[in-house]
């Protein structure tokens, strides 16, 4: 395969993220197909048998999960794809592989509104349901693709993340990103890098499936490979058997969120245009990213000092990175397609003197460079006025 | 900085074929050694109610995806058409399918009545009315190369259908070597 020369061609975004997914090294997908994301359960449908793969169409999105969940559990690198009303349906499971230390990536092509909304139509309404979708407390991981390339990178990224991690990855795409076809060059598959969950050191005699090594991380032996233990989602000790220990609870608990957190310089990718020596600072995400990209290179153009700040990785939060482009800008455009979820966390990082606007578009249609513009405009108004 | 894009909007009916005619567009651009992006805009149903594929192409980044100010408007439905119409700026083109749009209202773009539809059912499917209006656009606006277009469409067809394929191209980029009014 190392003979491959990369060219560039004609890419769906749902494509990108099934030829990322076998990229990655993905051989197992389990899943119930929803619109905007069945290309992805169609493409690996025909694609992962002929890997030595294999495909299973669920009856439901809660069966989907806990397959994963146990594919991954016998060594496969296993995913699922799905949207909203799908992706509501997962929670309960997710949550048991956060808490199992089951790697595996679940997709979620945003579509539009709550309950079955509007299928075939975009939006950015689940940045929180990432988050918290899952009840009690919990770390996650979840990236966010602005174009086809990205979805081909990231879904990689994504099983990169959680078998160095030991956690479910969130892909969070768009219907917009899914559905639309670029350019995009697929790299050298030997120049790929593959990150393997790591195996445990001693002998199965000894093993102690949740017992963590100095960064937090326990070493994952494969069902099938001789090691017997106990997989529950009740708090448990470090073999793997329910406790209602205070000092063990707090301790897995605080693992958890710990192996995370710890290691954000691994975790968090953004990308900063034009923000040096920026006034005004728009920080978006997903497909709105380039809407502001355009309209950050239009404001230039106007010798308006503006610049747009995108976080990919969109959990952990990258909160430092936001806080510094608060500190160096006095103005935060923040548009979404939802009534206003990320601002949050920009709110709480933001400092007093900072004005930060969203823009918000429920439409299930896109928010156009121009509007983003206008309010990049208005803002330089507002500094002229207090000057 | 930002380089210019030319914006393309086709549209009409579902089950015209519109977003794999744009698919066909955006990859013969690619073939050419441009940027393109393509995007579609559809309804649940399979058949009927409206459609639409945006491609954009340029030499650099394509920032936004869809289409703002398109320099190219197809449209084969009427009601596509009155929805659009609109939209066009200074020196568009605008390309209808004259078998079911006879009145278009007033514009500056420069008019094509390509009678799309009737081409195509006159050599043997109406289906590929897309395929006519494809090579019409391609040769009214010069953005791809026929060869790119003709290697592109061939790659994403049914097999066996190629001739009739080809020869609606042919017919499509025939009609529109000069403009009708």
């Amino acid at each position: 395969m190392t003979d491959i020369i990369p060219f560039a061609r004609l890419m769906q975004g749902n494509e990108a993220i099934a030829e990322g997914a076998l990229a990655a090294g993905a051989r197992f997908f389990a899943g119930y197909p929803i619109t905007p994301s069945t290309e992805i359960a169609e493409i690996l449908a025909k694609k992962l048998p002929l890997v030595g793969g294999k495909f299973i169409q669920m009856e439901d999105e809660l069966s989907s999960m806990a397959a994963v969940i146990g594919a991954s559990l016998t060594g496969s690198k296993s995913m699922t794809a799905t949207s909203g009303p799908g992706f509501s349906l997962k929670q309960e499971n997710l949550g048991f592989a956060v808490l199992t230390e089951v790697p595996c990536v679940v997709v979620n092509v945003q579509r539009f509104g709550a309950s079955t909304g509007i299928p075939t139509a975009t939006a950015q309404g689940d940045i929180m349901q990432a988050r918290w979708g899952t009840h009690g407390d919990h770390p996650m991981i979840a990236l966010c693709p602005s174009s086809v390339q990205e979805s081909f990178t990231l879904t990689i990224q994504a099983f990169n993340l959680s078998e160095r991690f030991r956690t479910p990855v969130i892909l969070l795409s768009e219907e917009i990103t899914g559905h639309s076809r670029e350019r995009v060059i697929l790299p050298d598959p030997s120049k790929i890098e593959i990150i393997n969950r790591k195996k445990p050191a001693a002998g199965i005699e000894k093993y102690l499936p949740y017992k963590p090594d100095a960064d937090g991380i326990p070493p994952m032996a494969n069902f099938g490979e001789g090691y017997r233990y106990h997989v529950t989602g009740l708090t448990h000790d470090q073999s793997g058997s329910p406790t209602t220990d205070a000092e063990k609870a707090s301790f897995l608990t605080n693992r958890l969120h710990d192996k995370i957190m710890d290691h954000l310089d691994e975790i968090t990718m953004t990308e900063s245009f034009m923000t040096e020596d920026a006034d005004v600072i728009v920080i978006a995400y997903g497909a709105v990213a380039r809407a502001a990209k355009g309209a950050v290179r239009k404001a230039r153009d106007m010798g308006i000092k503006a610049g747009l700040f995108r976080p990919i990785t969109i959990w952990p939060f990258p909160a430092k990175e936001t806080a510094s482009m608060c500190a160096q800008a006095g103005s935060i455009i923040v548009p979404e397609l939802n009534l206003g979820q990320l601002i949050g966390e920009v709110e709480k990082v933001a400092g007093k003197e900072n004005r930060i606007i969203g823009i918000n578009r429920v439409t299930g249609g896109m928010i156009r460079p121009d509007e983003i513009l206008d309010a990049i405009k208005s803002e330089v108004r507002v500094k002229k006025h207090a000057k | 900085m930002s380089s210019q894009n030319y914006e393309i909007l086709l549209s009409g009916t579902g089950g015209q074929g519109l977003i794999l005619a744009g698919q066909i567009l955006a990859e013969a651009v690619i073939r050419d050694g441009k940027n393109a992006v393509q995007t579609q805009s559809y309804g649940p149903e399979a058949r009927g109610g409206a459609s639409r594929a945006e491609v954009i192409i340029s030499d650099g980044e394509i920032d936004y995806p869809l289409v703002t100010k398109p320099n190219v408007l197809l449209a084969m439905s009427k009601p596509a058409l009155q929805k659009f119409i609109g939209m066009l700026g200074e020196n568009s083109i605008l390309m209808v399918d004259s078998t079911y749009i006879d009145e278009i209202p007033a514009t500056t773009a420069r008019i094509y009545q390509i009678p799309c539809s009737k081409i195509a059912r006159e050599i043997g499917k109406e289906m590929v009315a897309n395929v006519v209006a494809l090579g019409a656009l391609a040769a009214a606006t010069g953005v791809v190369t026929k060869d790119s277009l003709i290697e592109a469409l061939m790659s994403r067809i049914p097999r066996g259908t190629e001739a009739l394929n080809q020869k609606a191209l042919d017919m499509g980029w025939n009609s529109a070597s000069q403009p009708a009014a």
